[in-house]
């Protein structure tokens, strides 16, 4: 096991800019992930990482050797690509045993290995098989065990579930989050895919326009955002724009709409919003944190009544998307034995003061 | 934790070592590709840039003399070989591409007793070596040909009814060969029409001539505009059937007239501006087919196949493509027939009168007809370990090489094939008739070796073309995965970017070697007595009456073609990337 350090990477292409001043460290043994929509520069960061690109500025240290400048053969990193880029001129067996063979190891020991790395990842009898026999869930497996079969210092993954069907993937994610448990190797994942990201990783990092957003544990990342893009981009949130009335014991008071003022912790605060009186903030609260204000409540503080637009019944949720004045709610349900609004009937919601957070 | 972490050490780049240094630079890639612009500026910028010299040039001091000469209006053989070039040209565009789009639709739409050996044997002109098409329409069609005599014979009359002869004779024989690049752009791009196009014009109230007129022709002109451009370049070149049916005034006929009479000056000038010329369509065709492009996005076409249903018009369609089949296999089989004849025994009658086997034995044993057959393998099998070399090299890098100078390397392989034959062989003659740094100091004019130089000049683009058509199919992260698991760049090209060309790479150099076995255009100019090609021999037999033995090599040159055409196919999976 290694860890990985990125000491302030940078990479341009030509003028354009790739990535800048991406500085993390990877612990050994660690599920990282690089999320983020296409073009944040992701997998130019992975790239470099598996020594594809050089970096314009900056170094890349495995454990305590710098090889920023170390060709892609050197560095044992195992990767997946995104469309596998298994060689099609070899059967199922041969491109398992590509690594090896690269590293002159003796025939049967590849062999041992090769029908080893098979059945940890279910091909066991397809060694014969040609590339083009296989499904796309199987010729994901043969990359995975291609890369794996090295015993890489790093395993990379580039969207290598972006290829696969919806119930293939789940399988799929499960099967890697196994497999990296069980070996315990480094991992280094990218995805586009939030709910990926947050079921398989033990920390995120969320990039935009080639610059880290935040990096963090899922919930931490998804609990506390620091900024509007993660809040938006990381599940569903609604956002609202307020200004600071009070600020005292804790608390906050932010006049949202001139009906409605909401009561947040002072803690909730990300790192970047400067909370004081009169400020303009951003409120983000998760749809699922609203709940429906029982007869008792309702006009009393952080509740509102609300205009239905939209309805939607999901089975696990009822999901609505609602106008309370000039402010766009959008709630969802879960399981509280709620009766389903239709559109333009009136509902009453109620946000609890510990579920709002600050932006900047 | 939300922040990004402290900053660690501060950055200081050092590279692993000084090799590491030097190979991850972005400049790097020009050390790679500099032996390749350097091979083309000595063996084709070079020698073009000496014929141009040499046309400006009179008594040693610069003058436009040798231009005026040209266009001057006492002497005027130049300018009337200009115009007729250019008029056999156009017309040769138009009648080709009335037969080729013609064919085209008629074997793509419709179905009809006999399609299928048709659309087999519509490709069969482009199996025909230069010179042996054009022999078999003067033994089929000519003034002494086994046609008009038959005719004559059968129906008595005094004279035969028709010859083909002069710009007719060309003419018919540019369709015949040339009509073939219109078939296969039309065919594939009315393969490629989605019949829901069609359906959706019918839909929105369009009329079948409408459709027509808005749609399908619409769709089809970028083919046929690419076709018309590259036939009128081939035509413009057109050597051998000038040269056959004795048409002095064209441009690559007196080229080799001004050449055969010494005067190389006016050469010189003549071949600049063919060039001019055939650089100016080359450059339109790229232009023409990166500005329009319609290549059909949608999925899951199937092309509709309208059967003839009534009975006089099967009866038609029998006969007619009866009567295709006939026209497009005489000139084999004449060729075939001919090669069984006796030397000098064949005068006034219809068919040969007497057959032997004597001369497919004598190619083998005979050591005086062996002689061209092993020269040619030779100069061609030299020419295209040179081609494969520069080819895969320079496929590789244009595909996977990021460098400035792409468009120029593209180009600069490309000039030879749009150069006629005859201008190849007027530069190496100007660039190579005396010591030079490209010629390691040797004369290489009178030697071996100008032979493969020029056959490997003509045949550059022909492996680099397939080669990176197929390197382009195959995804870069194949290379990278491998680069991944530990190979070195040697060691992935070796096993995996190699085996994956490979078919590619070898439908190219097969047809390199195919295509220096019938050269015949570049030869006559550069060959000397010991170094006479096949072709040539052929063309010098014929001369001596001899069309038995002449007849014996052509029928070797086609079934090599034929040979190559199919492994080819098999290779590529029917989309040969040859250099059309």
């Amino acid at each position: 096991m290694i860890g990985v350090t990125l000491d302030r990477v940078s990479k341009k292409f030509g003028a354009a800019k790739g990535v800048e001043n991406v500085d993390v460290h990877i612990k050994p043994g660690e599920f990282f992930t690089f999320l983020g929509p296409s073009g944040c520069g992701k997998t130019t960061t992975l790239r470099m990482i598996a020594g594809f690109y050089y970096p314009s500025d900056g170094r890349i240290l495995f454990g305590e050797q710098n090889v920023t400048n170390m060709p892609p053969n050197k560095r044992n990193t195992g990767m997946v690509f995104q469309n596998y880029a298994l060689f099609p001129h070899m059967t199922v067996f041969e491109n398992i045993a590509f690594g090896l063979q690269v590293r002159k190891q003796a025939k049967a020991e590849i062999h041992d290995k090769v029908t080893r790395a098979q059945k940890l990842v279910h091909l066991d009898g397809y060694g014969q098989r040609r590339i083009d026999q296989l499904s796309g869930g199987q010729q994901q497996r043969v990359a995975l065990a291609r890369a794996l079969v090295i015993e890489p210092n790093i395993l990379l993954l580039d969207e290598p579930l972006s290829n696969l069907d919806a119930k293939l993937r789940e399988e799929t994610r499960q099967e890697i989050k196994r497999l990296q448990l069980e070996l315990g190797i480094t991992t280094i994942y990218v995805t586009h895919d939030q709910s990926e990201a947050m079921s398989m990783s033990d920390r995120i990092m969320v990039m935009k326009d080639g610059v880290v957003q935040q990096i963090g544990a899922p919930h931490e990342i998804y609990n506390r955002p620091v900024n509007r893009f993660v809040a938006s981009f990381i599940g569903e949130s609604n956002l609202w724009e307020g200004t600071v009335e009070r600020l005292e014991g804790g608390m906050v008071d932010v006049r949202v709409t001139p009906d409605l003022l909401l009561t947040g912790l002072v803690e909730n605060a990300s790192p970047e919003c400067k909370l004081a009186v009169g400020r303009k903030v951003t409120l983000s609260v998760r749809p699922e944190a609203i709940r429906e204000a029982g007869p008792s409540e309702r006009g009393e503080a952080n509740t509102m009544a609300a205009k239905v637009l939209l309805s939607e019944f999901t089975g696990i949720s009822v999901n609505y998307i609602a106008q309370a004045g000039p402010l766009s709610v959008k709630a969802m349900f879960v399981g509280q034995g709620h009766r389903m609004r239709n559109r333009d009937e009136d509902v009453w919601f109620a946000v609890a003061r510990d579920s709002i957070y600050f932006l900047g | 934790m939300s922040k990004p972490e402290p900053q660690l050490t501060p950055p200081t780049i050092r590279p692993v070592s000084r090799w590491n240094s030097v190979t991850t630079s972005p400049h790097f890639v020009y050390v790679l590709i500099a032996p390749l612009f350097l091979i083309l500026l000595g063996y084709v910028i070079y020698p073009f840039f000496q014929t141009f010299l040499q046309s400006v040039k009179a008594d040693g001091s610069f003058s436009l003399q040798n231009y005026s000469r040209f266009f001057s209006l006492e002497h005027t053989a130049n300018l009337e070989a200009l115009w007729t070039s250019v008029y056999i040209s156009v017309l040769s565009v138009i009648t080709c591409g009335i037969v080729g789009v013609g064919m085209a639709f008629l074997l793509e739409r419709y179905e009809f007793p006999g399609r299928k050996l048709l659309s087999v044997l519509v490709l069969v002109p482009m199996a025909l070596p230069p010179l042996i098409g054009v022999l078999s329409f003067e033994f089929l069609y000519g003034s002494s040909g086994i046609i008009p005599r038959g005719l004559q014979h059968l129906l008595h009359l005094e004279k035969p009814p028709f010859t083909l002869k002069g710009i007719w004779g060309v003419l018919v024989v540019h369709t015949f060969t040339m009509y073939t690049y219109f078939y296969m752009t039309a065919s594939s791009a009315i393969r490629g029409l989605d019949p829901s196009l069609e359906e959706a014009a019918a839909n929105l109230g369009a009329n079948r001539f409408t459709v027509w007129r808005r749609v399908i022709l619409p769709m089809l002109t970028p083919a046929i505009v690419a076709a018309s451009l590259l036939v009128f370049m081939i035509s413009m070149a057109s050597y051998t059937a000038p040269l056959i049916f004795g048409i002095e005034r064209t441009m690559t006929m007196q080229i080799y007239l001004s050449r055969t009479n010494g005067d190389l000056d006016m050469a010189s000038t003549q071949s600049t501006l063919l060039s001019v010329v055939s650089i100016l369509f080359l450059v339109l065709m790229r232009w023409y087919q990166g500005a329009r492009n319609y290549q059909n996005m949608s999925k899951g076409i199937s092309v509709h196949r309208t059967e003839v249903k009534s009975k006089a018009g099967r009866n038609t369609a029998m006969v007619l493509s009866f009567l295709g089949v006939l026209v497009l296999m005489l000139p084999i089989l004449v060729i075939v027939l001919l090669a069984f004849s006796e030397d000098g025994k064949w005068t006034t009658q219809v068919l040969p009168p007497s057959y032997t086997l004597d001369h497919f034995k004598d190619l083998f044993t005979d050591s005086k007809t062996w002689r061209p057959i092993a020269n040619s393998f030779k100069i061609s099998i030299a020419a295209t370990i040179g081609n494969l070399l520069f080819g895969v090299a320079a496929a590789y890098a244009v595909v996977r090489m990021k460098f400035k100078g792409k468009t120029l390397l593209d180009i600069l392989i490309m000039l030879p094939w749009a150069l006629p034959g005859t201008v190849v062989a007027v530069n190496l003659i100007t660039a190579f008739s005396e010591p030079n740094a490209f010629s390691f100091g040797q004369v290489l004019i009178g030697s071996f070796w100008i032979l493969p130089l020029a056959y490997f000049v003509r045949h550059l683009p022909l492996i680099f073309r397939s080669t990176s058509s197929t390197l382009m199919q195959t995804d870069r992260s194949v290379e990278e995965a491998a680069r991944n698991l530990g190979a070195s760049w040697w060691y992935a090209f070796r096993r995996v970017v190699f085996p994956m060309a490979l078919s590619g790479i070898l439908a190219g150099t097969l047809l390199a070697l195919v295509e220096g076995i019938g050269e015949f255009v570049a030869s006559i100019l550069l060959y000397t007595n010991k170094t006479t090609p096949i072709s040539v021999e052929i063309f010098q037999r014929m001369y001596a009456f001899e069309f038995g033995t002449a007849c014996a090599y052509g029928v070797l040159q086609i079934v090599m073609i034929i040979l190559v055409l199919y492994v080819s196919r098999k290779l590529t999976g029917g989309n040969a990337g040859s250099a059309i």
